[in-house]
């Protein structure tokens, strides 16, 4: 019986060495991981051209320097807003596309939380689906949904 | 009690079935529902700007789960309003 114990507590230990190795392995990918993003930023609409610019390319900045790299940039323009935010009823959208390290976004965040001519802002995930929908918009194929904007 | 042949109606009763309903996305091969084209999200909308039932869209759920996301987000966005009148 006390044989039988032992034997099982040294197969435990053998297992739990086994397991050991893989752990920094486990590590490394939660922390380094890139993903496709978008992020979407609504601006004040008293920015001048040259500002909106400037802007753009602060944030475009932020994320190289966080290891990220720009996919698309999409600057939409002074649009109107479907309601008024802080007594503004339009806004300057800016959309943007971007591969990033899943990290950097927390620290975009604040950046665009602290930043007085940003109204809102949204980041989303991208899955595959969606990577390959942005792409096939920008090139101008057919996604599929324009028969049902018709019809 | 009459019997069921012996029923007679003043009008014709309709043996046309209703047409069935389908998911346009599984229907048409769409898998991503983007929260930008506000046009296309206008579908799936109605006067007020309330969500339509899954039972008059006829969408599948996994698909109503992403139509209902992606109208969410272009609300926030003030791409959609929350309660309007006359949207369409």
């Amino acid at each position: 019986m006390l044989k039988k114990r032992q034997n099982s507590r040294k197969i435990w230990q053998e297992n739990a060495l086994f397991a050991l190795p893989l752990q920094p392995i486990i590590n490394k990918q939660i922390q380094g991981i890139m993903q496709n993003y978008e992020l979407m930023v609504i601006f004040t609409p008293v920015l001048s051209e040259d500002e909106f610019k400037s802007v753009q390319k602060k944030y475009v900045d932020f994320i190289a320097a966080g290891g990220g790299k720009l996919v698309h940039s999409n600057p939409w323009g002074l649009k109107s807003l479907a309601y008024p935010i802080q007594k503004k009823t339009t806004g300057i959208y800016w959309v943007m596309e971007y591969v990033a390290p899943s990290d950097m976004n927390e620290k975009l965040k604040i950046q665009l939380l602290r930043d007085e001519q940003v109204l809102r802002h949204v980041v989303i995930k991208l899955d595959k689906y969606a990577v390959e929908y942005n792409k096939k918009k920008r090139s101008g194929v057919s996604t599929g949904t324009e028969k049902l904007v018709e019809g | 009690m009459a019997k069921a042949n012996e029923i007679k109606y003043l009008t014709a009763i309709k043996t046309e079935q209703p047409k069935k309903k389908f998911c346009r996305f599984k229907k048409y091969g769409i898998r991503y529902i983007d929260y930008k084209d506000a046009e296309f999200l206008k579908k799936f909308l109605n006067e007020q700007g309330k969500m339509l039932p899954r039972r008059i869209t006829g969408n599948s759920l996994k698909y109503q789960r992403k139509v209902s996301e992606a109208i969410k987000r272009a609300r926030q966005m003030a791409l959609l309003p929350y309660v309007t009148d006359l949207l369409k």
